[in-house]
């Protein structure tokens, strides 16, 4: 952050006991934008993982030292499933997640135009969609698309089966459809009316001012938001889980239950995936807010 | 699209008629009249918060009136059946704060109009707008990004944008306002070089040495009126009315 002598930094030596100053907001105090959790991941030092590591290890021996079912016993089943929890489980979160934000990126493009276009129904359409899957759980609107898709659609006599992992990636794209909306409406609100006046004074038409002038304006600025919507889905690829889809954490529950779920092994299962969505999303995070202040405001 | 006018080039090419022009309940012009004839350039002075800006963004339809007539070419400009977008081929506009298109290049600003509105030949355009740059005396600064010149260099920029669509009217909004002492006389320089070349110039402007210089005619506004016009040589010297002669006691 900038650092302003007299508002975050001490005012030169010279000038100090001369003027009365307003005591200064606590500028490294964010209000809440749609940065609190990247911000928060973000901010986390670099030896977290190597934290987590530890507690994991350490938790199971300190809590059930006296059963018999050791730690190392523990351990070694997580290793012998690490390679199967990684490239099955955690690799489809990613594969999901990846997929969910494609569909959401395209739709909430989309949406984001309608909030801004000419046409009043239009505007008030896409604007009534965007509030209603921004503010709605995530894990309704998942259940909600679960329920009302059909396991298999017909159309022109071909049948084609929807799995259930397609309708998960659908309904996580939902929120993060109705989220992109409002990066691309921001974005394009942010560029100052004058740019659109001297297009005009061009006659360069609407469509042409926003896709020409306007949009490529606004990639670079909408860049860290979007990157900060990727991670928190990434982070609510689990959800997917209650759905009964196959990905990290409904497999880590069915090896635990294969090794006879000893109480034991929660900790190192959970904790490694855990630990293995941290990695993931941590330097997204870090360069995420890197990126933010690199492209705050500067015109 | 726009009917065919009857305009001849000895008829006045921007015409108002008692321009009426409100914001929410703020009536900021209060039935404007001014003829601009081809080839000449006027100057509107007036304080500030006098409507000089938002008349001059009437006639190229920045700005909606509420009343009155505003004619381009003989062409009604608020009539809604006008294709907006014909009447801003004929007539170019230079802001206060430049404007120019911060992601494009000096060279591509001025290419960028005459190409996707105009669709002009590329080569062609190229060409002309090597030229424009080398008028306004950017040579060299083809190639460098609106954030990388100067507020002066900026505006000959945004001069040469709007010149390469070949408008018949030029209308400038205090385009030295927001430039440093030192670069405003090169964008003035630019200014006095296009009006001896005999383009049609409105301009709003604080420097009143200059609107001396290079006007035909002088108009000076306040409250939303035309309180008085003038050739230059009268008008600074013979100013009539009570408020020309306080503004101008202010100024000079």
């Amino acid at each position: 952050m900038k650092r302003i002598a007299g508002i975050n930094a001490p005012a030169p030596k010279h000038l100090q006991g001369y003027m009365a100053v307003l005591k200064p907001f606590d500028v490294a105090a964010h209000s809440p934008d749609g940065y609190i959790f990247t911000r928060w991941l973000a901010g986390m030092p670099w030896w977290t993982p190597f934290a987590m590591m530890v507690l994991v290890v350490l938790w199971p021996t300190i809590v059930y030292a006296q059963s018999g079912f050791t730690t190392g016993d523990a351990f070694g089943a997580l290793w012998r499933w690490m390679p199967f929890l990684l490239t099955s489980g955690f690799l489809f979160n990613v594969v999901i997640s990846m997929l969910a934000m494609a569909i959401g990126t395209v739709a909430g493009a989309a949406l984001g135009l309608g909030q801004i276009s000419p046409l009043k129904s239009l505007r008030m359409f896409a604007w009534f969609v965007t509030q209603l899957f921004r503010n709605s759980p995530w894990l309704v609107l998942l259940f909600i698309v679960l329920l009302a898709l059909p396991f298999e659609i017909t159309v022109f006599g071909v049948t084609v089966r929807i799995p259930d992992w397609m309708k998960g990636v659908f309904g996580l794209s939902l929120p993060v459809m109705a989220n992109i909306s409002e990066v691309v409406r921001g974005a394009v609100q942010s560029v100052p009316t004058a740019q659109w006046e001297a297009a005009e004074s061009l006659a360069f038409t609407r469509r042409q001012i926003l896709w020409q002038i306007i949009l490529p304006q606004c990639y670079k600025r909408m860049l860290p938001p979007w990157m900060n919507w990727y991670a928190i889905l990434t982070m609510a690829t689990p959800l997917c889980s209650l759905l009964g889809i196959e990905e990290i954490i409904t497999l880590s529950r069915q090896a635990m239950e294969a090794e006879d779920n000893h109480p034991e092994l929660l900790v190192p299962f959970f904790g490694f995936a855990l630990i293995l969505f941290f990695l993931y999303c941590y330097p997204i995070a870090r360069l995420t807010m890197r990126l933010e202040r690199k492209f705050a405001v500067k015109l | 699209m726009t009917t065919a006018s009857n305009w001849t080039p000895d008829q006045p090419i921007v015409s108002l008629k008692e321009v009426r022009k409100s914001f929410g309940a703020l009536e900021v012009l209060k039935g404007v009249s001014l003829d601009v004839m081809k080839g000449e350039v006027i100057c509107i002075i007036g304080p500030s918060g006098s409507g000089k800006s938002t008349l001059i963004r009437c006639i190229n339809g920045l700005n909606d009136i509420q009343g009155g007539s505003i004619k381009v070419e003989g062409q009604e400009v608020h009539d809604v059946k006008l294709d907006k977008l014909e009447l801003r081929k004929k007539v170019g506009m230079v802001f206060q704060q430049y404007n120019l298109f911060p992601h494009k290049t000096a060279l591509e600003n001025v290419m960028m109009a005459p190409l996707k509105v105009l669709k002009q030949e590329k080569s062609d355009v190229e060409a002309r707008a090597r030229n424009l740059i080398k008028k306004v005396r950017l040579e060299g600064k083809e190639n460098s990004y609106p954030g990388e010149l100067s507020g002066g260099q900026q505006q000959r920029v945004a001069i040469a944008r709007s010149l390469a669509m070949n408008p018949d009217v030029m209308l400038f909004d205090e385009v030295t306002a927001a430039l440093d002492p030192e670069t405003v006389k090169e964008v003035l320089v630019t200014i006095r070089e296009l009006a001896e070349d005999g383009m049609t110039c409105i301009l709003v402007t604080h420097e009143m040495g200059f609107a001396r210089e290079v006007a035909d005619h002088i108009y000076f506004t306040d409250r939303g009126v035309i309180v008085e016009h003038g050739p230059p040589a009268t008008f600074f010297t013979d100013a009539s009315d009570p408020r020309t002669k306080e503004f101008l006691g202010q100024i000079l």
